[in-house]
């Protein structure tokens, strides 16, 4: 089985953002750079999962710029088994679709899995747009995938429930928590992708459709107002009177 | 041309992220000095969308329609979209929405911003549009080049307002010969209750600091006394306490109710990604260090298991006064 995962590059969870150049660039100075947590987590160990109990080949993809290496290496030190990075700008989600598609197309791939979303832009809509570019079935926010057969059984969330469907391959589906554990990367692992290929290929003219024009930061609360715990009844007026909120 | 909707029925009524994305499109239509039309799929009574502001409903009318499959509705929703010359398309950020409006964007070539936070501004040939990034941290302003585009609303940004509109309800039938999708689907595990997550207004949450699932039954009386729906941490839904549904946060569902009252919740990060947005946070934890407090606008330090069985006695009077 031929399974492609495709990875961000994001911020660390824990980032204090900021932004430079009057409120346009994030400020990505003494940022630490992490393989996105749905994609690594969730959509990579369930396909390495998937390839150690059938065979086959986990390729890793990556839309962006050099800087993104150690995080791509990251991807092979936890066992994919070959990496590549496309030299593009990874800021629109159409033009990153493109790329993916456009290198994915003539490889004969049975699953090419992402993350449910970047937890930097949150968009979640990379995987959708592969999936039309390619003509292909699309499954979001899988918690369980499992293959027989070359038909995948895939649990997902819908509105306030589950939903189990069967799909035959290939199919592009975005991983969700569920589908599988963090895995940490041994030793063998890190010295193992130093040598794994990791191949940079030139970005396709790809139509961005959308930019960002300035960045501002969300207003933080003002301070917190504390209620004696011995009245709460207090609460409740305040959520009435003064938040309004009931 | 007009501003096109995809709405959805739930529980035989338009759902309230619908209705929310009908009032987002039709402000939008009326600065463009033209008109609302939502499509849907079903035969529910649909006269809220006329309400909410659609100058005329489209029934979607194919068989292949009725499990809302993402390859039949994109197309579907295209076919609308060229017969009513429609260039701007607008869905909600919900299940739905994240699966079939980014197919969308695709096949149109349309530029999109999904999980909008505010309406757009339009100036000339300028288009943006707000919405959220890093989790909830900050705000992007993001401007659309493409001549179509696709907006996807995050729920409960807007309140719903419901005039005493009418929208003309035609049907219209959808060709899906050449379209075959093979997703089946094999089973669907529904939650039964009547209150859904994302749309709620009131929220009541529980975490670690309820010591145990059985524990839970006065989380569910105060979200009962005050028409709330209940949630629940990472580590709750982790070990099986409550339904993973119910889990908000990062990797769980992001909400942003009017109120968000979360017991026994310490606020990771993690947490906070996924109801930061909420418009007043209530957080009642025994740690008077827990972090939530620092993102809270009411606080209680003190034991839940005291505080909340008065809490539920100051609702009950409260209801009985109003």
């Amino acid at each position: 089985m031929k399974i492609l995962v495709c990875i961000s590059n994001v911020p660390d969870t824990t980032t204090k953002i900021s932004f430079t150049n009057d409120n346009t660039t994030f400020n990505s100075a003494g940022v630490q750079f992490v393989i996105n947590p749905f994609d690594e987590w969730y959509a990579l160990v369930r396909a390495l999962e998937l390839k150690e109990a059938q065979g086959g080949n986990v390729t890793i993809l990556h839309v962006g710029d050099a800087s993104s290496e150690a995080t791509i290496r990251k991807g092979l030190a936890i066992g994919a088994d070959d990496a590549v990075r496309i030299d593009g700008e990874p800021n629109d989600a159409f033009a990153v679709a493109e790329q993916i598609a456009a290198y994915a197309k003539d490889k004969g791939f049975d699953l090419i899995l992402a993350g449910k979303e970047t937890i930097n832009y949150n968009g979640s809509m990379v995987g959708a747009m592969v999936a039309e570019l390619m003509g292909l079935p699309f499954v979001s926010l899988a918690t369980k995938l499992d293959i027989a057969n070359g038909v995948a059984t895939v649990e997902h969330d819908i509105d306030g429930g589950t939903e189990v469907l069967e799909c035959a391959l290939p199919l592009v589906l975005s991983a969700n928590k569920g589908m599988a554990e963090a895995r940490i990367p041994n030793m063998r692992g890190i010295m193992a992708a130093r040598t794994k290929p990791l191949i940079q290929l030139a970005a396709t003219g790809a139509d961005k459709l959308t930019s960002i024009t300035s960045y501002e930061l969300a207003k933080g609360r003002t301070e917190c107002k504390y209620v004696d715990a011995s009245s709460p009844e207090k609460l409740i007026e305040l959520l009435h009177t003064e938040a309004k909120a009931i | 041309m007009s501003v096109l909707i995809y709405t959805e029925i739930s529980k035989g009524k338009v759902k309230k992220s619908s209705l929310e994305a009908v009032n987002y499109g039709s402000r939008m239509a009326a600065q463009l000095n033209t008109t609302a039309t939502a499509v849907v799929v079903g035969d529910a009574d649909v006269s809220d969308l006329g309400k909410a502001g659609a100058k005329k409903v489209l029934r979607l009318k194919n068989d292949k329609l009725v499990n809302l499959d993402g390859q039949y509705l994109t197309s579907a929703i295209e076919q609308a979209a060229k017969a009513e010359g429609a260039s701007i398309i607008i869905f909600s950020h919900d299940f739905t929405g994240k699966e079939v409006a980014p197919r969308l964007a695709a096949k149109l070539k349309a530029g999109i911003v999904a999980g909008a936070v505010g309406n757009p501004v339009i100036s000339g040939n300028s288009f943006t549009v707000k919405k959220n990034v890093f989790s909830g941290k900050a705000i992007a302003t993001y401007s659309i080049h493409s001549d179509k585009k696709i907006i996807s609303l995050l729920p409960n940004s807007f309140p719903v307002e419901l005039g005493d509109g009418t929208a003309e309800v035609v049907d219209f039938a959808v060709n899906l010969d050449g379209v075959n999708s093979s997703i089946k689907i094999k089973e669907v595990k529904k939650d039964t209750s009547e209150l859904n997550l994302t749309d709620a207004e009131l929220v009541v949450s529980a975490g670690r600091g309820m010591k145990g699932p059985e524990n839970w039954g006065m989380i569910e009386e105060l979200a009962k006394e005050l028409g709330a729906a209940t949630a629940c941490s990472r580590p709750v839904a982790d070990m099986d306490w409550r339904p993973h549904h119910e889990h908000v946060g990062q990797t769980g569902i992001a909400i942003r109710p009017n109120l968000y009252i979360a017991i026994g919740i310490s606020g990771a990060i993690q947490h906070l990604a996924g109801v930061n947005g909420s418009k007043t946070i209530v957080v009642i934890n025994s740690d008077k260090e827990a972090p939530f407090f620092k993102s809270a606008d009411y606080g209680i330090v003190g034991d839940a298991f005291e505080i909340v069985p008065k809490l539920i006695e100051a609702v009950k009077k409260f209801k009985a006064n109003q």
